[in-house]
């Protein structure tokens, strides 16, 4: 390729920069003050271009679409501060993970309400009034809205820049990004200040996106892929920095149009396509960033992490009570087939409830006694099903051997991404284990000719006799028994103890010999394997594997499925599993806005039930019990 | 020969000099109070010994090993046990688990996973509870206990490792006195038996002038005074230290001070 076809991506790239930029640069304000993730940060971005297009259309012309660019931006403030006031406020103290869950509940939600208004069609807006015609530059055409563009983004840095640096709502912005104690004491409100940051944090998004109506078509798909930029962006950059959001944001685009104006390149003989791997050199700069600089190019460090609100209870063995239960639930599972007889149906939901059972226990292990908070534990299940159907696919593999090997294959990816997770906690780890996800599935997503790409793997079913639904079943019964036993007993066993110490107080566990770093990563490795095995199952009970049920809702499904069950509690995934995966096959089949519904159960749950369904019944059961 | 020699240990926060060119040794058996007023740099030396914080210079030698910038782990492994200025346990785990862990990870048994830890060294934890007067509170939540009761505990899991040399830093902040005279008269009759060597932090004078052998000053990082407790009461840079700043010996205590 030519010096000036690299030149011209160079340029390109810009134009793209700004539009991450604007994505990102109202999650890093709200982080910076607030010390919360806004996964709805995406959808508020979504949102942007559709309330931008029915301007531009309902309305049109020169008004319609300058003017309702910034009336969105308007709106989407709005809707920003609405959230502060009616949900954050509730949360500002609760652990983390509840933060994160509350806000990823806002995005299902708000996904189907824009599906409810505005469709399931890709809506493409008008061009640009003034800016629809197009620029020579080194011999080539470049959309004069897109020069906008990347004017626009670094005039907005600027904009905010001096704002921040001037007025007196900077300064206080300023002061609680380094010092949050530090507002209460300049007798500042806080809860105003809060609340102005989300709807400024809103705003930006909503006019990121607003001024993508112009280039983009509206699409449903776009606030997790808004939010998958935006972390990559405030991740490198430095969560609560803007400039930082800017820098990272010209580096990822230029990174991505490198690898477009690379082409594809013969490395002795072999072709290899560098367009392919823009998705996966995103999520590689991310992760490199974090292992080199955990706080991101211009971040500082975060004060130390919060532990969970509650503290846990010592473990004890099971009582002849759970044992009695646990016998007699497992004699109801087995004697289920015969059920199944009248309705098929009740195997495949039964695969799939025990599917979900070894993944969120397995998720629980590393989360609960190991307290990280794994935001990416889907890469594990996509490498134990791909692993196996790849097997099949391309050695025609037996399905032992394959079911074999998915734990093996998931357990190297924990093994090698766990390394590097381990060294990190709190925010930082659940957002690269997210980032590892993400390669995973960008992974297997881009590398078309080995995995299938979009289309994944088929036709990797069982043979016989597990062709039949109830031998498969009493086969993943088998599995998810010993899984979840084996993770019980090793919880148990000195290593699990020392998982707890590590958790419970890194510095006393490393005063007593315990090398934390390392019974943890040993602990992701195990976590990871185990799940291989709910990954390989997958792939067999639905006869394929396809890169949509290995992203991120996977993971989120996870999550949502411990905090269901209770995290301090040890047969909380179980049921939170169980109950998750029951509601996921029955009611939110049922309706076509079973996002919204999920939505709003897990709110619940964050809200009235913040120790889950099995903690919230040991409570009621302690204090019935009386004080003993 | 001397359990552990300092030389020239040296340490700076940003332009502070927390720690600046300490020496000092502690014999065999021997109960050695270090004193100084708040931000003298106790805590960080005691960091230091035990590995928690890497020294810019000096030597810190255990017997004729320079442990300097070795992990708290590999140090503790080659026999110095610690208590921290702010006493904590593992909160999810109860009394006696507590002591368990530091025996388990003594004995080795960390990265086994079959046998339940419940049953491993419960008797030899319950000895060394015993020995610290809390063997009644074994099975209760540690996260349950007063705080004087997890200075106990804590020094239960400080023995585990029968350490050669005992850090302890201000083992009695945050208790009452009669409870501080108890504490640290227990300690020094646990080591008696043991021979093992301390090296302690104490704001109460006339704990440290009723129990230690001897007494090394610290005031704004530098080591200013080094004997007996009637050399240390006479010496007149001590006095200057504690009495020209209009402070005396004894309420120079500070419960709850920053670690
Ligand atoms: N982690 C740290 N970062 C910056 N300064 C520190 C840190 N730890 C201690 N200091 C400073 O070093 C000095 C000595 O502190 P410390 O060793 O805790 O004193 P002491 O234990 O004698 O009260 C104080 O001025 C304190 O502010
Ligand atoms: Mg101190």
């Amino acid at each position: 390729m030519t010096l000036d076809a690299l030149l011209f991506q160079a340029i390109n790239g810009l134009s793209s920069a700004s539009g991450l930029f604007f994505i990102a640069v109202g999650l890093s304000l709200i982080f910076g003050v607030t010390r919360i993730i806004n996964l709805a940060h995406g959808s508020l971005y979504m949102m942007g271009t559709y309330i931008a297009y029915s301007f531009a259309t309902k309305i049109g012309g020169v008004i319609g679409f300058w003017g309702g660019i910034l009336a969105t931006a308007i709106i989407v403030g709005c809707i920003g501060a609405l959230i502060e006031i009616l949900l954050l406020r509730r949360i500002y103290r609760a652990p983390e993970l509840f933060q994160l869950l509350a806000t990823f509940a806002l995005v299902l939600v708000f996904n189907d309400m824009t599906h409810w208004i505005w469709g399931s069609e890709d809506l493409l807006g008008p061009r640009a009034p003034g800016l629809a015609g197009s620029v020579e530059l080194l011999g080539r055409r470049l959309p004069s809205y897109d020069l906008f563009l990347a004017l626009a983004g670094p005039v907005v840095l600027l904009i905010l820049h001096f704002t921040l640096k001037v007025t007196r709502f900077g300064r206080l912005i300023r002061a609680a990004t380094q010092d949050r104690e530090m507002v209460g004491a300049l007798g500042v409100n806080q809860a105003v200040l809060f609340t102005s940051v989300f709807a400024l944090g809103a705003a930006l998004a909503g006019l990121g996106g607003a001024l993508q109506v112009a280039r983009e078509p509206a699409t449903l798909a776009t606030d997790l892929i808004a939010l998958g930029d935006a972390f990559v962006v405030v991740v490198v950059g430095g969560m609560g920095s803007i400039t930082g959001a800017y820098l990272a944001a010209v580096i990822i685009a230029e990174v991505k149009a490198l690898c477009i104006g690379i082409g594809v390149v013969n490395f002795g003989g072999i072709a290899v396509n560098f367009s392919k791997f823009t998705l996966v050199a995103e999520f590689l700069v991310m992760a490199i960033v974090l292992i080199v600089r955990p706080y991101g190019l211009l971040g500082k460090p975060q004060g130390a992490v919060r532990s969970v609100a509650e503290p846990e209870e010592p473990i004890r063995a099971a009582t002849p009570m759970l044992k009695l239960l646990a016998a007699v639930v497992l004699g109801l599972l087995l004697f289920l087939p015969v059920l199944a007889q009248s309705s098929p149906y009740l195997m495949i939901l039964g695969i799939d409830v025990l599917i979900a059972v070894i993944f969120a226990t397995s998720l629980h292990f590393i989360m609960g006694p190991g307290g990280m908070h794994s935001f990416g534990h889907a890469a594990y299940f996509g490498l134990g099903a791909y692993g196996a159907a790849l097997l099949v696919k391309w050695l025609a593999a037996p399905m032992g051997i394959a079911l074999a090997a998915a734990p093996l294959v998931a357990l190297a990816g924990a093994l090698l991404f766990g390394w590097f997770a381990v060294r990190l906690s709190g925010v930082y780890l659940a957002m690269l284990t997210l980032a590892f996800a993400q390669i995973v599935w960008a992974a297997v997503f881009q590398w078309e000719g080995f995995t299938g790409g979009s289309n994944g793997v088929i036709g990797v079913w069982p043979k016989p006799p597990f062709d039949q639904g109830w031998a498969f079943f009493l086969l993943t019964l088998a599995l998810a028994t010993i899984a979840v036993l084996l993770l019980r007993r090793f919880l148990f066993a000195p290593f699990g103890y020392a998982m707890r110490a590590g958790r419970d107080s890194p510095l006393r566990a490393e005063a007593i010999g315990i090398d934390v770093k390392r019974i943890h990563w040993l602990a992701f490795a195990i976590a990871g394997c185990i799940c291989g095995v709910a990954g390989g199952l997958f792939a067999f009970a639905k006869g394929s594997i396809s890169p949509e049920s290995i992203h991120v809702g996977r993971s989120i499904d996870g999550l949502v499925m411990v905090l269901l069950g209770g995290i301090q509690t040890l047969t909380g995934p179980i049921v939170g599993a169980s109950v998750f995966a029951l509601l996921q096959d029955t009611i939110m089949r049922q309706t076509e806005y079973w996002r919204a519904l999920l939505g709003a159960v897990i709110l619940v749950l964050v809200l009235a039930f913040p120790s889950g369904i099995v903690g919230a019944f040991s409570n009621l059961w302690r204090r019935l019990r009386g004080p003993s | 020969m001397s359990v552990l020699a300092i030389r020239g240990l040296s340490k700076a926060f940003g332009g502070v000099r927390a720690v600046n060119d300490v020496s000092f040794a502690i014999g065999p058996g021997e109960f050695l109070a270090m004193i100084g007023p708040n931000g003298a740099g106790k805590s960080t030396c005691f960091n230091m010994i035990n590995g928690q914080l890497a020294p810019d210079s000096g030597e810190i030698l255990l017997g004729d090993r320079n442990i300097a910038g070795m992990a708290p782990r590999a140090i503790w492994r080659l026999g110095v046990g610690r208590t921290f200025q702010v006493a904590a346990t593992f909160a999810s785990m109860t009394v006696v688990e507590n002591v368990q862990m530091a025996l388990l990870s003594y004995a080795g048994d960390l990265y086994r996973l079959w046998r339940p830890a419940a049953a491993l060294h419960r008797e030899r934890a319950l000895e060394l509870l015993a020995q610290v007067g809390m063997q009644d509170a074994a099975d209760r939540p540690s996260r349950e206990l007063a705080y004087g009761d997890v200075k106990r505990v804590e020094l239960a899991i400080a023995l585990a490792n029968e350490p050669r040399l005992l850090l302890m830093d201000e083992p009695t902040a945050g208790m009452a006195p009669r409870e501080r005279n108890d504490l640290i008269k227990l300690v020094k009759q646990l080591v008696l038996e043991r021979g093992i060597s301390v090296l302690f932090t104490e704001h109460s004078m006339d704990v440290v002038f009723s129990f230690a052998d001897r007494i090394i000053v610290l005031a704004r990082g530098r080591l200013i005074a080094d004997g007996n407790a009637a050399a240390i009461r006479d010496n007149p840079q001590v006095q200057e230290v504690y009495f020209g700043t209009g402070k005396t010996f004894s309420n120079e205590a500070s419960p709850g001070a920053a670690p």
